[in-house]
């Protein structure tokens, strides 16, 4: 039993295909619990009212905005290593949801920035970095798009999330270093607030909870997207083979 | 090498079109900041840097699509590619070229128009320092931009979309150093990132334009 079964395309479909409908239903499950939990069930925060529940939609997405693209350097190298069409299409299929995730967290940030920071944008480095993150799945995505031969598009897109990654992270602390910040620190998952030492703003454990609910339920429908649109792929591919087999018989 | 960097140099020159161009938009770039932003003078003074640094950016991102096109189409890039020279010092040579052509003109026009901007005195100095600095990373990083587009037909407006978020992190400190130098700030800091990013750039991206283009040419 390895990982690189699941290379084998008839075999990654089967065996998605038993998972998909477990993925789907927890993650609608922990979504709805989370959100139902988060926006009826918890109170308003002290200084911010009720705008803090837009935390349970913002929180997850961003953290799979960058994840996402995380995912995609890892198919992209599995692809460049071993040759493996699942791993080029599985990162073909994430873009698109990183892409949205991003776009999620950038609108759902703005909304919550209107009544908070008096504003809806701000050039923040956290904002900018992720408008600049969103510019480089749209790179990505326009770039398959733009080429015919499936295997030279897998390798240069490939090539592309990897200088893109270096230079993504290289504008993260390009933009940290041009603007002060408005936004936040991160407060969930802190190395000292897990020790118990840290005497910063955390979280409270009462938006904790349904918090994780969210994330876990976001993750398991990144994963069960991704797998899904994986498939679409695989089955496109194969339908434009037989078209051309067709062809040539004919 | 020489061979091939005079080659290219002779065809930017001599083939007319691509030599000036890049000049002539910069040029035109600047005179159109003051007719959309308005003429005051300190208004103008506090964006010349940047202005300077983003026409001298889309100036570079305009001539990129010529960089390999040409080659390409008449089948002279595939030469260069069974060559003994390593195709990863073709493309460097080829980013070197383009420099000499797009980006050292940028440079020495930068001040020039920099009085039509009303730039601080002090911001002459280090306007020129930081696109002497940036601009050959926006080759190099130009010069992936171009492999990765050059099998396609329209890729022009593509390389655009894929290019311009790799000149962000060059542009940001570039820019920066450009920003403090007018109004007489400390430089150093952005200075250095800028030298790094453009030393690493000339040093490593090479090998992936030069990747980029076998996977084009095969």
């Amino acid at each position: 039993m390895s990982i690189w079964e699941y290379a084998n395309p008839k075999k990654f479909i089967t065996s998605t295909e038993r998972v998909l409908p477990a993925l789907w239903a927890a993650s609608a499950l922990c979504i709805g619990v989370g959100l139902i939990w988060g926006f009826f069930f918890t109170g308003d925060e002290a200084r911010q009212g009720a705008t803090v529940k837009i935390i349970y939609l913002h929180v997850p997405a961003a953290m799979l905005a960058i994840n996402t693209w995380v995912m995609m350097l890892v198919t992209s190298l599995v692809w460049l290593v071993r040759r493996h069409h699942v791993s080029a299409l599985a990162a073909r299929a994430a873009a698109p949801v990183g892409m949205v995730m991003t776009l999620i967290a950038l609108a759902t940030g703005a909304i919550w920035g209107q009544p908070m920071w008096g504003t809806w944008w701000a050039w923040d480095p956290r904002l900018t970095s992720f408008l600049i993150l969103f510019l480089f799945y749209l790179g990505y995505i326009a770039l398959w798009e733009a080429i015919e031969d499936p295997d030279t598009a897998a390798d240069l897109t490939s090539f592309l999330c990897l200088v893109g990654s270096v230079f993504a992270l290289l504008s993260r602390y390009a933009v940290n270093f041009w603007n002060q910040g408005l936004h936040q620190g991160a407060s969930i998952f802190r190395a000292e607030a897990v020790i118990g030492t840290d005497t910063e703003e955390k979280v409270s454990n009462i938006f904790f909870y349904p918090l994780m609910l969210c994330i876990v339920g976001f993750v398991l429908l990144f994963v069960a997207l991704v797998l899904y649109r994986t498939g679409t792929e695989i089955r496109a591919r194969r339908i434009k083979a037989l078209m051309a087999r067709e062809r040539v018989a004919a | 090498m020489n061979a091939l960097l005079l080659r290219d140099l002779r065809l930017a020159l001599r083939a007319g079109g691509g030599f000036g161009l890049g000049l002539a938009f910069f040029l035109i770039l600047t005179v159109m900041v003051p007719l959309s932003v308005g003429p005051q003078p300190a208004l103008l003074a506090s964006i010349a840097p940047g202005v300077l640094w983003l026409g001298a950016l889309l100036a570079c991102l305009l001539s990129l699509d010529r960089l390999l096109a040409l080659d390409w189409e008449d089948g002279s890039l595939d030469l260069l590619a069974t060559a003994p020279l390593p195709l990863e010092s073709v493309v460097s040579i080829k980013a070197l070229a383009h420099w000499i052509t797009t980006g050292l003109p940028l440079v020495l026009a930068a001040p020039v128009l920099g009085v039509l901007l009303n730039l601080p005195v002090g911001g002459f100095k280090w306007v020129v320092i930081s696109l002497l600095l940036g601009t050959p990373a926006l080759s190099v990083i130009g010069t992936f931009g171009a492999a990765l587009t050059v099998g396609l037909k329209r890729g022009g407006l593509l390389m655009s979309l894929l290019v311009m978020p790799l000149y962000l992190p060059t542009l940001i400190f570039g820019a920066e150093v450009a920003r403090r130098g007018a109004i007489g700030m400390e430089v150093q800091t952005p200075l250095l990132m800028l030298a790094g990013i453009s030393a690493a750039s000339i040093a490593l991206l090479p090998f992936a334009s030069a990747a980029v283009l076998r996977i084009n040419l095969r």
